[in-house]
């Protein structure tokens, strides 16, 4: 081999930041690649999906509509990430989000005070956090693999709600189709900017990233929670109790996919549909380990990966491109990021044949 | 056997050897010549590059520069394959060995060519029974004693027909009786013309067992010898550049009451091929160290776990902490009660390789230096805190923001140490205070022990290294097949008695064998 | 009863097969000391490229073919960042499987609306005239009885073949298996190479045997299934082929539950293979002396030769 890696003596803060930097950029010449094998103009679909989504306030309050689940459920997932902690079902602990704190709002439809937005929000905490909770005990009881577990509990979340907006809670006036009645307004968050669809959601999100900050950078429960994944013996040793690292990494996790999934339902959708989210439980995984699993950077890495959708949208219009070609971007981001953290801890080095 | 004034060209000579790391120059310009026959010790305290070299010799690793001839003839070993077919054979300080795998399957690893099992099993008992390692093929590794699995990989080198053979540190692991067991195969297989290179920084095995010595220090050449004519203290010089630095450890005083007692700790494993604790009696009482002998294996992790809480017992009554029954407590709580905790494994233990010196200092004192408010980490008396121990215990670094990991061996330990002791802990574990330590570093820490015993603190001191233990302790116990032997004073007893008692044969051995009180005397 | 009996088996053993495939290859990737959470993707990636091979070609070989290379092409992927880049191998596997969810999304869009014609079953001469067992065991797609082969070609592979110790050895300790010579990564990379080779032929199966037709994300989680069926089935390859064909059972309860007419929610039928994943998960897990004898010892932890 004559690429060779070299492990730095220290390893290198700058780089530490570098990597995220690194695969954005990568990922922008893997879509001109893309585009030139497809025959688009490499130009014009930067424009596209890049440029021309933002370059309205709409576009603005769409790019941040959209961060805001991600960031949330980033932020929730990271806390669990660095206690090695791995919890890939925030998709499943959304939808319960949205079951619950939608249920709320379908049957309480008189209500009319601002607190029914806030019984949903914490009901939707409730939700995400049961479902995670059972990944928790089972890891934690019979140490049964959360990865596997919270997984297989996104198809069973949205089997749940595929039958109860086909069964229960359908809208009879709906015309068969399978979704419950629009909410009330007072279920719905009210809208920041005018005519367009952000809504205080948006600080929802802001105020749980900046709780999250707090907790990993500042707080001794974060500190413990970052030892146990860093070194699991370390912790033992000092006496942290890895069952904890696993509720609170788990229920973080759950309770912030939880209020993103109310944040969909009382936000953009309005009522229950079989689908209501885009993958952002999923695309979350990715924006936490861009983010470096720290809340500032998940801000950040969160309106990138809101690019991505809002620019598979644009190119399905502009360009003709399915929209799928948002998952493809967000993988490659995601390999990128990792291929390009080699540079912390190792220096690539060329290696001409050594003379014996 | 050996001829002093032997025509052939040496088996092995190197030249130059030179091999550097990012952080550290391993090997700069080693020479180095053996013998047929000879057994050849390479001397030098940890960290001086004999692993390196070693490994540059089997072809684990490839060296910078340097030259390698075998038979007089110039050569590159690119590979252990290599090595092997060249006729060298390693044994290596940390087996490597795989412990879900039987004897003859790790044996048919190492070799070549062999494809039989049925055929390598009676070659294995045939050489076994040949040079005195008894062995049986068909079981596997993890059921195996230390002392067995040594035998599992010299073996795997014999079949071989190796011309050099090398030894690294082989003795860590061996009760005092199995030492002189291995040194008796070891002439034997030298008599036969294979080469031997020990390598070892235990004088006195050196001076017993071999016809030539290279001295290395810092990844230099200091000295060529033989040892047989030099005096313990000429080669210390070589060693380490002035005279082995003593412990000073006055009598302790007697009469402080009993801080730490085990009362009939019973306790199975977590680890499937680990070592039951069966029926064990100690006390240790403030103003004293006791020390606990005993191959690794024997249960050591086990009692070290149960004693720190790491791995909190079915019942309160077997572990008493200052008059609590503490054997429910976790290791937070029982930290809280007084007690003071060093485990072996600095890194990734003791330790968080990739936090830096401060946030490691948090680890273990957090409680005991009011370093949390309020739920949130206090930074400024947390890097004073750090500051302290890297100032008293002179932990070379670069500071409280250096990385653990960034840390040579001895500094690291002595940073651990230094955490713990700051704390001013009532009752002190201590496991295997100096493993991989330089020597500068492990005396500032057996002398570090004594003061906090001096002061009243009562320690238990798990230790391999039997000299350390009759350096520093009061009295000494052994570890073996999970019992514990009672605890003599250390004034009172031998190397020889205690290296019996390694293997399990004590008074009174067969049921159990709880501590009297005159022992305690 | 009988007349029930052979479709239901005959059923199972086909929903079970491409778990096999998947968890055959898995298997043998995580005895390296690998662990590649990828297989999700690496199976839709295989589905998508064999039935655009299949469209194409007209031969479901060749299909079979190209959803083996493109599987082991995104093993490969996986290999690069995890062996030679020494990334986390959790966060690699899950990047394999968004990335392979989202590339075969992307790549099928043109080929949603085509259905392929089902190969035609091989039956076995002679054996497959035998009453009952004949239609029940020997009147099966090939790939059927390639994946019992393979079964026992992986089993004497593994505990057989002096192949099949270094696999082992390495996954047991790399840096032992290092110090004795061996390559160690090099055989880490064949090993995630065969998995996802074999990955890409469970998926394969779905999309031009099974189904026979591309929809997106058609996996549904039988990459994680298969996962979990490693676990379940402790690391043995003939405990493997039952977990899976039980898992197949699960899987067609459904179908032959609503012909029966029962009166479920065909939600809760269709939840039954990811709850039944859980259960037996937690079932095998509940003795950590289990797990801790058979896994293999290194898996999932990083080594890199020079570290």
């Amino acid at each position: 081999m004559w690429l060779r890696l070299e492990a730095r003596a220290a390893p290198s803060r700058a780089m530490r930041y570098l990597p995220p930097l690194v695969a954005a950029a990568l990922t922008i010449v893997a879509g001109f690649a893309v585009s030139l094998a497809l025959g688009r103009d490499p130009l014009a679909a930067f424009y596209a999906f890049f440029v021309q989504p933002v370059s309205s306030l709409n576009g603005v309050a769409e790019l941040l509509l959209k961060a805001s689940p991600l960031m949330l459920i980033a932020t929730g997932l990271a806390i669990g990430y660095r206690a090695n902690v791995w919890n890939i079902g925030a998709e499943g602990q959304l939808i319960l989000g949205a079951i619950f704190g939608g249920g709320l709002a379908l049957h309480l439809p008189g209500v009319d005070s601002r607190w029914l937005l806030a019984a949903m929000v914490l009901a939707g905490a409730l939700g995400g956090m049961l479902w995670a909770a059972i990944p928790a005990l089972l890891r934690s009881r019979f140490n049964t693999n959360e990865i596997l577990v919270s997984l297989m509990l996104v198809y069973v979340a949205s089997l749940l709600l595929s039958y109860l907006v086909q069964e229960p809670w359908r809208d009879p006036q709906g015309f068969n189709f399978p979704q419950s009645k629009m909410f009330a307004d007072a279920a719905l968050y009210p809208i920041l900017l005018d005519s367009t669809r952000l809504n205080a959601g948006f600080l929802v999100a802001l105020a749980v990233v900046a709780c999250g900050w707090l907790f990993v950078a500042k707080s001794f429960l974060g500190y413990q929670m970052r030892v146990a994944g860093l070194a699991g013996a370390a912790a033992r040793y000092a006496g942290f109790s890895a069952r904890r690292s696993v509720w609170i990494g788990m229920l973080a996790g759950g309770a912030a996919a939880g209020i993103a999934g109310v944040g969909e339902v009382a936000g953009p959708i309005g009522q229950l549909t079989p689908s209501i989210s885009p993958g952002y439980g999923f695309a979350a995984i990715i924006v936490a380990f861009v983010g470096r699993l720290n809340p500032v950077g998940i801000f950040f890495a969160s309106l990138l990966m809101s690019l991505l959708y809002l620019g598979g949208e644009a190119a399905q219009m502009e360009l003709r491109l399915p929209s799928a070609i948002t998952g493809l971007f967000q993988g490659m981001l995601l390999f990128f990021l990792l291929g390009s953290d080699v540079l912390i801890h190792y220096r690539v080095r060329l290696l001409r044949r050594a003379a014996a | 056997m050996h001829v002093a004034a032997d025509p052939a060209p040496p088996r092995l000579a190197l030249s130059g050897i030179r091999k550097i790391y990012p952080a550290v120059v391993a090997n700069d310009g080693i020479d180095l010549a053996v013998r047929p026959g000879e057994i050849h010790a390479v001397l030098g305290e940890n960290g001086a590059g004999k692993s390196t070299l070693m490994k540059i010799i089997y072809g684990v690793v490839k060296p910078d520069a340097g030259e390698i001839r075998w038979d007089g003839r110039q050569i590159e070993i690119a590979h252990p394959r290599a090595a092997r077919s060249l006729g060298i054979g390693m044994v290596f300080q940390h087996f490597s060995l795989f412990e879900t795998l039987t004897v003859v399957e790790n044996v048919a690893l190492a070799l070549d060519r062999e494809r039989d099992l049925a055929a390598l099993s009676r070659r294995i008992e045939e050489v076994s029974a040949r040079y005195g390692l008894p062995l049986d093929p068909r079981r596997l590794v993890h059921s195996l004693s230390v002392g067995e699995r040594q035998r599992v990989e010299i073996l795997r080198c014999l079949l071989q027909q190796p011309r050099l053979l090398i030894m690294d540190e082989p003795t860590s692991v061996l009760t005092p009786q199995a030492v002189q067991k291995l040194f008796d195969t070891l002439r034997q297989i030298a008599a036969e013309g294979c080469s031997i290179l020990y390598i070892s920084h235990k004088l006195d095995e050196i001076q017993a067992l071999c016809h030539a010595a290279t001295v290395l220090r810092a990844g230099k050449v200091t000295g060529n010898c033989d040892p047989r004519q030099e005096s313990a203290s000429s080669l210390a010089r070589m060693m380490i550049g002035k005279d082995l630095p003593v412990c000073e450890h006055p009598q302790a005083k007697q009469g402080g009451e009993a801080r730490l007692v085990l009362a009939g700790l019973s306790q199975r494993s977590e680890d499937p091929f680990g070592t039951d604790l069966r029926d064990i009696h100690l006390s240790v009482h403030a103003g004293e160290i006791v020390g606990i002998a005993g191959v690794s294996g024997n249960g050591q992790q086990e009692l070290l776990g149960a004693l720190s809480g790491e791995v909190p017992l079915a019942n309160a009554a077997p572990v008493q902490l200052l008059g609590v029954e503490a054997g429910r407590l976790d290791a937070g709580l029982r930290r809280s009660l007084g007690l003071g905790f060093v485990p072996e494994e600095r890194l990734g233990r003791g330790a968080v390789p990739e936090m830096t010196l401060a946030e490691n200092a948090l680890l273990t004192a957090h409680r005991s230096m009011g370093l949390v408010r309020g739920g949130l980490v206090r930074p400024e008396r947390l890097r004073a805190f750090a500051r302290d121990a890297i100032e008293k215990f002179t932990v070379k670094s670069s500071g409280t923001e250096a990385e653990a990991k960034s840390l040579s061996g001895g500094n690291l330990q002595k940073f651990i140490v230094g955490r713990e002791l700051l704390q001013s802990p009532r009752v002190l574990v201590v496991s295997q205070p100096t493993w991989g330590v330089d020597v500068g570093a492990a005396a500032f820490i057996r002398q570090a022990l004594v003061e906090l015993r001096n002061a009243g603190a009562a320690i238990l001191v798990i230790s391999e290294e039997l000299d350390e233990l009759f350096e520093i302790c009061d009295r000494i116990a052994v570890l073996a097949k999970g019992r514990l032997s009672p605890a003599v004073r250390a004034r009172n007893t031998s190397v020889a008695e205690i290296g019996m008692w390694m293997s399990g044969l004590w008074p009174g051995a067969g049921n159990g064998a709880p501590e009297g009180t005159s022992h305690v005397a | 009863m009988t007349e029930l009996l052979v479709p239901i088996v005959v059923a199972t053993l086909a929903a079970g097969t491409p778990l096999v495939f998947a968890a055959l290859g898995e298997l043998v990737t995580e005895k390296s000391g690998v662990l590649n959470l990828g297989v999700e993707g690496m199976m839709l990636v295989g589905a998508i490229a064999a039935f655009a091979a299949t469209v194409a070609s007209g031969n479901t070989w060749v299909g079979v073919i190209a959803g083996m290379l493109a599987g082991a092409a995104m093993s490969l992927v996986f290999a690069a960042l995890a062996l030679t880049l020494q990334a986390n191998q959790v966060a690699a596997g899950l990047a394999l499987s968004l990335f392979g969810l989202g590339l075969s999304a992307f790549a099928g869009k043109p080929l949603e609306s085509i259905a392929l014609q089902a190969p035609l079953v091989f039956r076995i001469p002679l054996l497959s005239d035998v009453p009952l067992l004949g239609p029940m065991l020997f009147s099966h797609q090939p790939l059927v009885y390639l994946s019992w082969l393979l079964v026992a070609l992986v089993s004497w592979f593994l505990y057989r073949s002096r192949a099949g110790l270094v696999l082992r050895a390495v996954g047991e300790s790399p840096v032992s298996a290092n110090a004795i010579g061996y390559p160690v990564i090099a055989i880490r990379y064949l090993a995630t190479l065969f998995g996802g080779a074999m990955a890409g032929i469970g998926g394969a199966f779905l999309s031009i045997v099974y189904t026979p037709m591309w929809v997106e994300g058609m996996t549904a989680g039988r990459g994680w299934i298969a996962l979990a069926l490693v676990v379940f089935a402790t690391w043995r390859p003939g405990r493997v082929l039952a977990g899976a064909y039980l898992f197949g059972g699960v899987t067609i309860a459904q179908f032959f539950a609503q012909g029966a007419g029962v009166a479920v929610a065909s939600q809760l039928l269709s939840s039954l293979p990811y709850l039944a994943t859980i259960v037996v998960l937690v079932l095998i897990s509940r003795h950590p002396n289990i797990i801790r004898l058979n896994a293999p010892v290194s898996l999932g932890k990083p080594y890199h030769p020079d570290a």
